[in-house]
């Protein structure tokens, strides 16, 4: 008994000296000490506030060839509301298009001339807008903000036009409204910053492990270690428990700043969140180990841990939504990491999810930390080749 | 000279073989353009196209249940269940399961026959505000479509009638707007960020000191390390463009010659940028921790790649404009999708020439200090 205590005693004291060798070397590098400890906060704070799709105030350029009290009231309606701002006006045909080639606004609004004309005589008139839909998504969203400002001039036009009121047949008319829960005035940051989160503790986590075996492969240290009676499993545990620690403090810092900095609302509980970061965190600093030890030098391992976080991040949904991949690539995305951490996070802290709401990717995550850690303490020969 | 000269084809074959030799990272440099083009092609998209939706109808009359026929026949709506509560929508968008419920209130045709009006309600799971409101306009316009088809055949609307034409991307695929940002990142990867790690790669491991002493010039030396990666990086422009233009139809419109010679000198300003950052660092890890953090990841989110720079606060809109694949952007965007000209992309042009300019001598004089 007292032999077995003993046993496990000097073996942890094996692992406390490898800590000690760890912790000193991080903290010994100057240069990394900043990129660890400052830059992710910049980051969170400047990609949070980036990552958006609000479209504000959008730059359109008028044509207008009618030039009647009418289509003068149409055109104040697009400058009046906020979402329009006027930056020219022209009176060629041909030269709307070259106003968008230019980036000189994102809409062109041509009111044809006749246009008062035909509302007094048919009531009925048609005006052309020209969105440059170079990016699709703010394209349709300015097409939304224009239908709105015409249906709005639509409802008051019997104030303008007196004669038609009575003409327009009365429809039974279907009341919506509409209500976005647990962020009711659908502000972007609340959605981000959970997730932003997620991809700074995985950008540190995978690098600093990544790179770490890589590198006393490189400068021969590790031959080193090979040498001495260290077992395997100890060896990997001094490797990551510093990462291990340095993420989960990395992620009480970005937490902090998320609740004080950009008041994100915190629904759920912090241990949640805290067990399973310490999970999804075993996930990816066992894949940055096996990178490492596959590799050959750091370029090589960075190169590797850069090109599977590109991958992991694009699938995550974390700037493009899930639902819109067609379904073979929502499947590819149940094996991604990033995608259910971030998905747990936004849960948890918009929604106030608890563990059994989020079982599933909880348990997914758990399944991927016992395969990485597995194939990384089996792919570690202390033997080179 | 020509002696010199043979010496310096020496050397930048030395190194094509040193890049080359290390496979992992030859196919990966090849591969992941190809990859995360096939990815923004086919799987990465802005559109929101399956909303999955609960009911909740307190009314169940033949109304109601056309509607609710409507919205899933349009295929963008799945059901997702039926609910018999409100207390019930708060569980299912917690665990997920739904974005959308729609209710109907008690006797919803009744109403509609008798006072013209019925309510129903569309609740959006919100934590994701654009595609709340993207889920809110399509539910509502479906309902209008319906709607206006009971109305008999009258489509003529009265009053002004808006006709939206959307040019340059009419069917509004997000791959338009993704390639030139691929573009960007993936120069600013193999250019800034490998040249800035293997010149640090010869630094720590000393050899730097070793080329120093050799009969090779230091500009040399620099050129001699850089050109490799100008090659594989007009490797990659091309093979993005092509495979763009092939497989998913993304348009040339403009010049294609000036298309190349615009990633030139993209290229050129991503080289120099890296030639910079290994002259102020000394270790790989530093040098490759300065290219993520301060220029892969601005060139992805400050550049307008998929975010537009409109919507930033006016704070990182400022930032964005020392991004140099800010304005790559513009100019890629501007030849391939609008076939805008050198006429109208000069100003772009300019603004990259100077920067590389300064990057250029900056580094150049970093690295004759380090020289004395």
């Amino acid at each position: 008994m007292t032999d077995l205590i003993h046993k496990i005693h000097s073996s942890l004291t094996v692992v406390g000296y490898l800590l000690q060798k760890e912790f000193l070397q991080i903290f010994r590098n100057r240069g990394m000490l900043p990129i660890m400890f400052i830059m992710p906060f910049i980051q969170l704070i400047i990609l949070s506030n980036a990552a958006t799709f609000d479209v504000p105030e959008v730059p359109f350029h008028l044509q207008d060839f009618d030039r009647t009290a009418l289509s003068d009231q149409l055109v104040r309606r697009f400058t009046s509301t906020g979402y329009f701002r006027m930056t020219g006006e022209s009176f060629r045909q041909s030269s709307a298009i070259d106003v968008l080639t230019g980036n000189r606004a994102d809409m062109v609004l041509t009111i044809p001339k006749d246009f008062e004309q035909e509302m007094m005589t048919t009531g009925h008139a048609r005006i052309q807008i020209l969105i440059d839909a170079e990016d699709g998504f703010t394209a349709g969203v300015i097409r939304g903000y224009a239908n709105d400002i015409v249906a709005a001039f639509n409802r008051d036009l019997f104030d303008l036009l007196p004669q038609f009121a009575g003409t327009q047949p009365v429809r039974p008319v279907i009341d919506i409204r509409s209500r976005g829960w647990y962020n009711p005035e659908l502000a972007y940051i609340d959605y981000m910053v959970p997730g932003v989160l997620v991809v700074l503790v995985t950008l540190i986590g995978l690098f600093l492990s990544g790179m770490n075996v890589v590198r006393e492969k490189e400068i021969g240290t590790i031959d080193q270690i090979n040498v001495t009676p260290i077992r395997r499993w100890q060896f990997i545990t001094g490797k990551l428990l510093p990462f291990w620690i340095i993420s989960l403090g990395e992620l009480t810092v970005g937490l902090v700043i998320a609740r004080i900095l950009f008041r994100v609302p915190m629904l759920g509980h912090y241990y949640v969140i805290y067990l399973v970061a310490a999970i999804y965190l075993l996930v990816v600093l066992g894949m940055g180990l096996l990178i490492s030890t596959v590799t050959e030098s750091q370029q090589q391992a960075m190169f590797v841990a850069w090109f599977f976080i590109v991958i992991f991040v694009l699938l995550s949904g974390l700037f493009t939504p899930i639902q819109s991949m067609p379904h073979w690539a929502q499947n590819l995305t149940l094996a991604n990491p990033v995608r259910h951490f971030v998905d747990i996070m936004r849960r948890v802290m918009l929604k106030g999810s608890d563990f059994g709401d989020i079982a599933g990717p909880f348990g997914i995550l758990g399944a991927e930390a016992l395969v990485m850690l597995a194939l990384a303490v089996n792919r570690y020969r202390k033997t080179t080749a | 000279m020509e002696q010199s000269m043979k010496r310096f084809f020496a050397f930048v074959r030395k190194e094509f073989y040193h890049i080359l030799r290390d496979r992992r990272t030859a196919a990966i440099l090849f591969g992941m353009p190809i990859l995360q083009l096939l990815l923004f092609g086919y799987a990465i998209r802005n559109e929101v196209s399956e909303v999955h939706t609960g009911i909740l109808d307190m009314s169940h009359d033949t109304v109601t249940e056309a509607i609710t026929d409507r919205l899933f026949s349009s295929g963008t709506f799945i059901f997702a269940g039926t609910l018999q509560s409100e207390k019930e929508i708060a569980p299912a968008f917690a665990a997920g399961r739904m974005n959308e419920v729609v209710i109907f209130e008690p006797d919803f045709a009744g109403r509609l026959q008798k006072d013209g009006v019925a309510r129903m309600q569309v609740i959006t799971d919100g934590s994701n505000p654009n595609v709340s409101r993207i889920v809110t306009g399509y539910t509502e316009s479906v309902v209008h479509d319906w709607l206006a088809e009971q109305a008999d055949g009258t489509t003529q609307i009265a009053g002004v009638e808006p006709v939206p034409l959307m040019i340059f991307n009419p069917s509004l695929k997000s791959v338009y707007l993704f390639v030139p940002g691929l573009m960007a990142m993936i120069l600013m990867l193999v250019s800034a960020l490998m040249t800035s790690i293997s010149i640090t790669r010869e630094k720590e491991s000393g050899t730097m000191e070793l080329l120093l002493v050799s009969s090779l010039r230091p500009l040399q030396i620099i050129v001699g390390k850089v050109v490799p990666y100008l090659l594989l990086s007009f490797v990659n422009v091309v093979t993005v463009v092509s495979l763009a233009y092939f497989v998913f139809g993304v348009p040339c419109r403009g010049n294609i010659a000036l298309l190349l010679v615009e990633s030139l000198l993209f290229i050129m300003t991503a080289l120099s940028l890296g030639i910079m950052i290994s002259t102020i660092t000394s270790s790989q890890q530093v040098a490759m921790m300065i290219s993520l953090a301060g220029l892969l990841l601005p060139t992805v989110l400050l550049s307008g790649f998929i975010f537009p720079i409109r919507s930033m606060p006016w704070p990182l809109q400022a930032i964005s404009h020392i991004i140099p694949a800010r304005w790559y952007l513009v100019i890629v965007r501007g030849i391939m999708l609008k076939g805008a000209g050198i006429a109208v992309l000069w100003k772009e042009t300019l603004i990259l020439f100077f920067m590389t300019a300064l990057f250029m001598a900056a580094s150049l004089r970093k690295f004759s200090e380090r020289l004395q």
